[in-house]
């Protein structure tokens, strides 16, 4: 059988529903974290998989893949920001429970 | 080929789940690399050469790595055991497979989402997707290059200024 597009899109879409439910299941600040970037990661392929089956000349579409390094590029400043708000929230709250941190302000 | 794309889908598939399943914080960022690993190789399976290396070299370098030292920095403990919460299973399943749901129908439509792999015509000019990309990003895309540029430069003073032990 031949691989098509679908096959790629379907991929991305469960690996998009896994990081949703993780997102929505788990309680620890840094896994549903984890799970964002599973998201993020799930919809780059998304973005490779339309740029290879959309030929300009014969070559993928290379704008999603300049758009996909700047993703990369932003979710790394995403990560470094979101993980040292989870390490000033730890030292306050002693906790990384999401259901544990319930109070605007103590 | 297909069997190389069942096999890394598995593979990007299963460590999603294990991330979503393990308990240990640690196993869980683990299950996240071999996630990515997958995901790389199907990004190469697709001829983004540069973009899988970049998923492997970012994400499952350097981010994974940050998050394993954070986690290991808090010491976070796996989340204990707890009388099973009926109300956030069934809505997240709820969401979850409507969403599923959602992107079969949309896939099931027809139109292009069924066409084939299209063979590369190797003799476009500068066949190198690197050497493509390089010249988009230096050249199309020079203005967001700068702008991300300024963005890292904000997210660096932003965790400097958040690390800081008094917040003033």
């Amino acid at each position: 059988m031949e691989l098509t597009l679908n096959h790629f899109l379907l991929v991305s879409g469960l690996l998009f529903a896994i990081g949703l439910a993780g997102v929505l299941v788990r309680r620890n600040l840094l896994i549903i974290f984890m799970c964002l970037e599973l998201m993020l990661a799930a919809a780059n392929l998304t973005l490779v998989a339309f740029s290879r089956f959309h030929l300009v000349e014969g070559q993928p579409a290379y704008d999603a893949h300049v758009l996909l390094f700047f993703i990369i590029t932003v979710a790394a400043a995403e990560v470094a920001v979101g993980l040292a708000i989870i390490v000033a929230l730890f030292r306050t709250k002693e906790t990384t429970d999401v259901t544990k941190v319930n109070t605007m302000k103590y | 080929m297909t069997f190389l794309f069942y096999l890394f889908a598995a593979l990007a598939l299963l460590g999603g789940m294990g991330v979503v399943v393990c308990r240990n914080p640690v196993s869980a960022a683990f299950s996240m690399i071999l996630s990515f690993l997958g995901l790389a190789a199907l990004f190469i399976q697709l001829d983004a050469y540069l973009v899988g290396t970049l998923q492997i070299l970012v994400y499952a370098g350097a981010i994974m790595v940050l998050f394993l030292f954070i986690i290991m920095l808090l010491d976070v403990q796996a989340e204990e055991k707890r009388r099973f919460p009926l109300a956030t299973f069934a809505g997240a399943g709820a969401v979850v497979t409507a969403f599923v749901i959602l992107v079969v129908l949309v896939l099931n439509r027809g139109g292009t989402a069924g066409k084939v792999l299209p063979a590369l015509n190797p003799s476009a000019p500068g066949a190198s997707d690197t050497h493509r990309i390089g010249e988009l990003l230096f050249g199309t895309y020079w203005l967001p290059v700068q702008i991300v540029g300024v963005l890292l430069l904000a997210a660096t003073v932003g965790v400097v200024v958040l690390s800081k032990k008094e917040l003033k």
